[in-house]
């Protein structure tokens, strides 16, 4: 994919320039007016011909930051099929960078444009740059450059760069959790997870159930332990709502809940599948064992079905 | 009677700004406290031959010792469990004059908490350490449970539930440390109060704790000078007697998440610290004049005084309302602004707040003031002490 990407990149790039289109009218009068109206710009060099004479101009001037207006397509305009922008937005849209945020604009003015002067532009494609990780999920940047001419000669330039990215899923990325350590004395619930199986530690010598476990029963001192296979059921003893910050491998907001297993012990879990708001002490939930990934399936937590 | 009650006295408090951001190394701070506090006893470096510190403080003992121009210790100490070890820091301390170990100790807390390293957000650090207390972590971690104020959060859901406590009677706990951080000029938050409507709509950090029930993050700080009662009384200041100073650890206690004991409601580990307290002052909860109690998150306040012997337990709520932890009230809290007013320094403001109560010279002084509670870090194995004039 990313290799079809370049090679496209690469066509249109060695393309260059596309063909000049014409603004559909020249630079007027009208259009002047309702744009200083509103946008509130009440310099008198763009309404008043004294006043642009005064200046030192010929006459009444555009303001330049209206370039792009000359030249645009109108409400049912079509980009030309040569528009480097348009066969970049296509070509990504196809590989699944389906949202576009513009993040850079550079306008560069020669000179004052005066009214029936008759604008064209043309773009090239400058650069491409990606697969890019940024906040709002993966992403090309494109940058292309527009220049106005009258004629042959250039009066504005414009630097334009755009983010074509493909949002994040709406699901996290739970493989980002922060992993358990894993060692002598708690291997026993991590390969029970794995196995499918919610294990809680048991003392063969006094017959107490105890999680979190340990290497020694607190009750009896005894220094071998087992394990008994719980039902997987429990009630909200307490749960938190987290909004913030961040946890690595959560969506927030999300709840945690202290559950207090049918067998007695409590255990910590996430509770998914469920609206904060309905969480409260006391509501049945069941287990949801969940395969991150090769090395750790965790114990979640829903609603009693 | 104790062995160490009434045998030392802290004679010295120094303290650098408290800012988000101070521009400088922790060894820096750490130096400019520990210099402050000396100069305030009225005693030099020379004179200092032991230094404790918490066990997460950046700043080895003897790069202090080489900045301050130490010449020689002969004691050192380091205590656990976060802010757990404030008092604990002035107990070792006294534990060490008292035996004659050493002469004169200095207690040290410095961070740039706020501008460095956050204990607000995850530490993946923490979750990850090849250590009982990484395996502890891999029981919540990994479920999303990692920041301070969600292992706060947990309990006080379930004391919530059980005795129908409400957000608002934490926020009690909040609107008056900023009323008494607002007449602070050391204060964050100086000139600042809020009301408990502003409590209330402040955004949700961990339901049901609000932003407004999680004490500040904070750059500086803190020193405290303790030495013998007998040399105390040679020195410029009035000496502040430590009256008690314990530690506790309760029954299957873990590090903010003690989920697994009968009730969910309490902080046994700091019961335990306040019986030790009331034995060795030979004191009650009503001999009390000033609490300074440890406020990274409100609720732990209210169940701190339930702990303590104040109320009895879940009334915390009525026993705070009307002003009562005002200054003028029946029992003034943290009127230097405590954590969430003042700076979190972990506890070791506190202290200082507590010496200069007795000393008469606080800037929301309360009036004869004859005994001072200072607790430690809550939800952690703490500590705290009873200071008490000479
Ligand atoms: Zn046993």
């Amino acid at each position: 994919m990313t290799e079809r990407i370049h090679d496209e990149v690469e066509r249109v790039k060695a393309a260059g320039a596309s063909a000049p289109k014409p603004g559909r009218d020249p630079v007027n009068q009208p259009m002047i007016n309702n744009w200083v109206e509103a946008l509130g710009d009440t310099n008198p060099i763009y309404v008043d011909d004294a006043a642009a004479r005064a200046a030192g101009h010929d006459g009444i001037v555009a303001p330049p930051a209206m370039i792009q207006v000359w030249t645009m397509g109108g409400l049912h305009g079509q980009r030309n099929t040569d528009d480097p922008l348009g066969l970049m937005l296509r070509l990504f849209d196809d590989a699944g960078y389906t949202s576009i945020v513009a993040t850079n604009c550079e306008q560069t003015y020669h000179r004052y444009l005066h009214p029936g002067e008759q604008v064209s532009m043309h773009t090239t494609l400058e650069d491409v740059v990606g697969p890019k990780q940024t906040g709002l999920g993966e992403g090309w940047f494109v940058t292309t450059r527009n220049v106005w001419t009258v004629g042959d000669e250039p009066v504005a330039e414009m630097l334009f760069r755009v983010l074509k990215f493909a949002p994040r899923p709406a699901s996290p990325d739970r493989s980002a959790v922060l992993r358990p350590i894993v060692g002598h004395d708690n291997a026993f619930f991590w390969e029970g997870t794995a196995a499918g199986e919610l294990r809680v530690q048991h003392c063969p010598t006094c017959g107490r159930l105890r999680h979190p476990p340990g290497p020694m029963c607190p009750s009896c001192g005894a220094d071998k332990q087992d394990w008994v296979v719980a039902a997987g059921r429990g009630t909200v003893f307490s749960y938190v709502v987290h909004h913030h910050p961040p946890v690595p491998g959560k969506q927030l907001p999300f709840v945690v809940a202290l559950v207090e297993l049918e067998e007695g012990v409590r255990m910590l879990g996430e509770l998914i599948d469920v609206d904060p708001a309905t969480v409260h002490v006391g509501m049945s939930v069941q287990l949801a064992l969940t395969k991150i990934d090769d090395e750790l399936t965790l114990p979640f937590w829903r609603p009693a079905s | 009677m104790s062995a160490i009650a009434d045998k030392a006295a802290i004679v010295g408090i120094g303290a650098t700004e408290f800012s988000k951001d101070s521009g400088r190394s922790e060894l820096r701070l750490a130096a400019e406290a520990v210099r402050a506090a000396l100069n305030d006893a009225g005693l030099a470096p020379a004179d200092v031959d032991g230094l404790v510190t918490f066990s997460m403080d950046n700043n080895t003992e003897v790069a202090v010792a080489r900045e301050l121009g130490i010449p020689s210790l002969e004691f050192f100490s380091r205590i656990q469990y976060g802010g757990g070890a404030a008092c604990a820091t002035v107990q070792q301390a006294a534990m060490a004059v008292a035996t004659g170990i050493a002469d004169v100790v200095v207690c040290y807390r410095a961070f740039n908490e706020r501008s460095g390293y956050r204990y607000g957000q995850v530490s993946s650090a923490l979750a990850s350490a090849p250590t009982s207390s990484g395996i502890d972590a891999g029981w919540s971690y990994p479920m999303g449970l990692g920041t301070p104020a969600a292992q706060v959060a947990m309990i006080a859901q379930r004391y919530m539930h059980v005795y129908g406590a409400t957000s608002e009677d934490f926020g009690r706990v909040s609107v008056v440390d900023r009323k008494h951080a607002a007449t602070n000029p050391n204060a964050f938050f100086y000139g600042k109060p809020i009301t408990l409507a502003e409590h209330q709509s402040s955004r949700w950090i961990v339901e049901p704790l609000h932003l407004l029930d999680c004490c500040q993050e904070s750059d500086g700080g803190v020193a405290i000078v303790v030495t013998s009662v007998e040399r105390a009384r040679d020195l410029p200041n009035p000496p502040v007697i430590i009256r008690a100073a314990a530690q506790g650890s309760g029954s299957d206690q873990f590090v903010m998440t003690s989920y697994y004991r009968d009730a969910l409601t309490g902080l046994p580990e700091m019961g335990i610290v306040g019986e030790q307290l009331w034995s060795q002052a030979g004191l009650a909860p009503e001999d009390v004049d000033v609490a300074v109690l440890y406020d990274h998150f409100t609720p732990f306040v209210l169940i701190q005084l339930e702990e303590l012997g104040f109320c009895p337990r879940g009334e915390a709520r009525h026993f705070i309302a009307d002003g009562a932890l005002e200054i003028g009230g029946r029992l003034p809290l943290n009127p230097h602004g405590g954590q969430l007013g003042e700076a979190y320094i972990h506890g070791m403001n506190g202290i200082a707040e507590g010496v200069r109560q007795v000393r008469g010279a606080a800037v929301n002084q309360v009036e004869d003031v004859a005994h001072v509670l200072v607790t430690a870090g809550t939800g952690v194995p703490t500590s705290g002490l009873i200071l008490g004039a000479a």
